[in-house]
């Protein structure tokens, strides 16, 4: 699958739930519908708990990788 | 016992306070949700609010009439949801119904009848929530309270797994879950769904990232529809689990496990089934989990087939099949 491009990036490793996704959720805040976020998460609670609230907010996420102990996700915001 | 005085004849009585008489109704205490304190003439007043919920507004007056009737101006926030008014004199409590009936604010109950049910937030603004406890909380409320039994029969609602509202410790619990399922064309194989699982119920698959979910382990929590990004997971199918007989006190007993997936509008159904084979099975100060360790569950169970089948009874009635 191609890469999708994305128009502002977010390393959340380290950063505990749920500041993690209060930290996504500004950010999507200061981006315009249908621009892309890129945030990295680690593995564990915050990969098992962002997504679903990201979704509760109504935001897409598009892609999602798996690098080694950590997960990339792109997010379209909506 | 407040039952005793129940069957009394005489309703009103006249009572001297503060050298003038005052009425003083037993009416008003037949619902028994007036607690005597340890000290004298103190009483508690334990308001009826399903599920804990409170309008504002009303809140509002019912702080002006603590205010006024509580001789230590406090509140305690019940185990059971209920807003408790403590410190009553007896010999306000005519005064003080009216003023709460006023408001239609109406005062809970103690002794052997349905309690006011409890409930948690739910689906209405619980992330977790599956179903809509707090409107289930209403319906029994109205419904149901004060039904008598042998014993007091307490109902309370849990929007999921997580199990807030302690279903296990009720004589009858209603827990909220989903049936996933999955859909592989959609599916992007991301294995967020894996992670989401906190029951070990999905795995991926080595090479393709694709859930591999496991039926026995799956405890119905819907995590992992929640959190797939491609609407993979899917609800099936929401309903209540059925507990029956838990209980909480000097010997706990944890209830049984009766069914799975009954629908909201099977739950009157449940209820009114479950007090009818109550009635014919209990006796006098036996609450219904000590009726199914003397009678067996599979006489509840037979009972209950009807209107379990309209989800999946679970017919050993003691462990869920994970548990075994
Ligand atoms: C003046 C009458 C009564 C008052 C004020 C009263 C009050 C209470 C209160 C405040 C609780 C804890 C509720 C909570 O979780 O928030 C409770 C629990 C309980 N009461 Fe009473 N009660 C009364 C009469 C009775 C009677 C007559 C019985 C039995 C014959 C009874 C049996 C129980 C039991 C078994 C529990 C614990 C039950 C459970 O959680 O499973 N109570 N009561
Ligand atoms: C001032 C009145 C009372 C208060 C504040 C009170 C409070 C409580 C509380 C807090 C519990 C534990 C409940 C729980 O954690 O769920 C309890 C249990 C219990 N109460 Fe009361 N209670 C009162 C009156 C009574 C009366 C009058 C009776 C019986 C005639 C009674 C019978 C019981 C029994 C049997 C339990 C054990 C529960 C069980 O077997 O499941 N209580 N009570
Ligand atoms: S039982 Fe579930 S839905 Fe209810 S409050 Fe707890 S987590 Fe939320
Ligand atoms: S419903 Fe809950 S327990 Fe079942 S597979 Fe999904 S996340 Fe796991
Ligand atoms: S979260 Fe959804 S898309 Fe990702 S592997 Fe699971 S089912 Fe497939």
């Amino acid at each position: 699958m191609a890469d999708i491009k994305a128009d502002a990036s977010l390393d959340l490793r380290g950063v505990l739930c749920p500041i993690n996704f209060v930290k996504t959720k500004l950010k999507l805040e200061t981006m315009d519908v249908g621009q892309v976020l890129e945030i990295v998460l680690d593995d564990g609670e915050p990969i098992q708990n962002v997504p679903k609230s990201i979704k509760e907010e109504g935001h897409k996420i598009v892609e999602v990788k798996k690098e080694g102990e950590y997960f990339r996700l792109k997010i379209q915001k909506r | 016992m407040a039952d005793k005085f129940i069957e009394d004849k005489v309703t009103r009585v006249a009572v001297k306070k503060d050298g003038q008489e005052v009425k003083m109704d037993f009416n008003d205490l037949k619902s028994g949700g007036f607690i005597k304190q340890r000290q004298k003439d103190q009483f508690t007043v334990r308001l009826r609010c399903p599920g804990g919920r409170i309008d504002t507004k009303k809140l509002m007056e019912i702080s002006k009439i603590a205010d006024k009737y509580s001789k230590k101006s406090v509140v305690h926030l019940s185990f059971r949801q209920s807003l408790e008014i403590l410190y009553v004199d007896y010999k306000d409590f005519d005064n003080m119904v009216r003023d709460l009936e006023k408001i239609g604010q109406k005062v809970a109950s103690c002794g052997p009848r349905v309690r006011v049910p409890t409930a948690c937030g739910g689906c209405e603004y619980n992330p977790n929530g599956l179903t809509d406890t707090q409107a289930m909380a209403k319906m029994v409320d109205e419904k149901y309270f004060g039904t008598p039994c042998y014993h007091k029969f307490k109902i309370s609602f849990s929007g999921c797994p997580i199990d807030c509202a302690r279903t296990k410790e009720m004589d009858l619990g209603f827990q909220g879950v989903v049936e996933p399922v999955w859909d592989e064309d959609t599916c992007t194989g991301c294995t967020i769904c894996s992670k989401a699982c906190k029951e070990d119920a999905i795995k991926s698959h080595p090479e393709t990232g694709k859930p591999i979910y496991d039926p026995l382990k799956c405890i119905w929590c819907g995590d992992c529809i929640r959190a797939c990004p491609t609407e993979s997971w899917q609800a099936k199918r929401y309903g209540h689990f059925v507990r029956i007989g838990g209980k909480h006190g000097r010997h706990p007993r944890e209830a049984n496990e009766a069914a799975v997936f009954i629908p909201d509008g099977k739950v009157p159904e449940v209820i009114e089934k479950t007090l009818e084979w109550y009635k014919m099975n209990g006796k006098r100060g036996e609450r219904i989990g000590a009726t199914i360790d003397r009678v067996g569950i599979d006489s509840y169970m037979k009972f209950m087939e009807p209107v379990f089948k309209s989800g999946e009874p679970i017919t050993t009635g003691k462990a869920h099949k994970w548990q075994i």
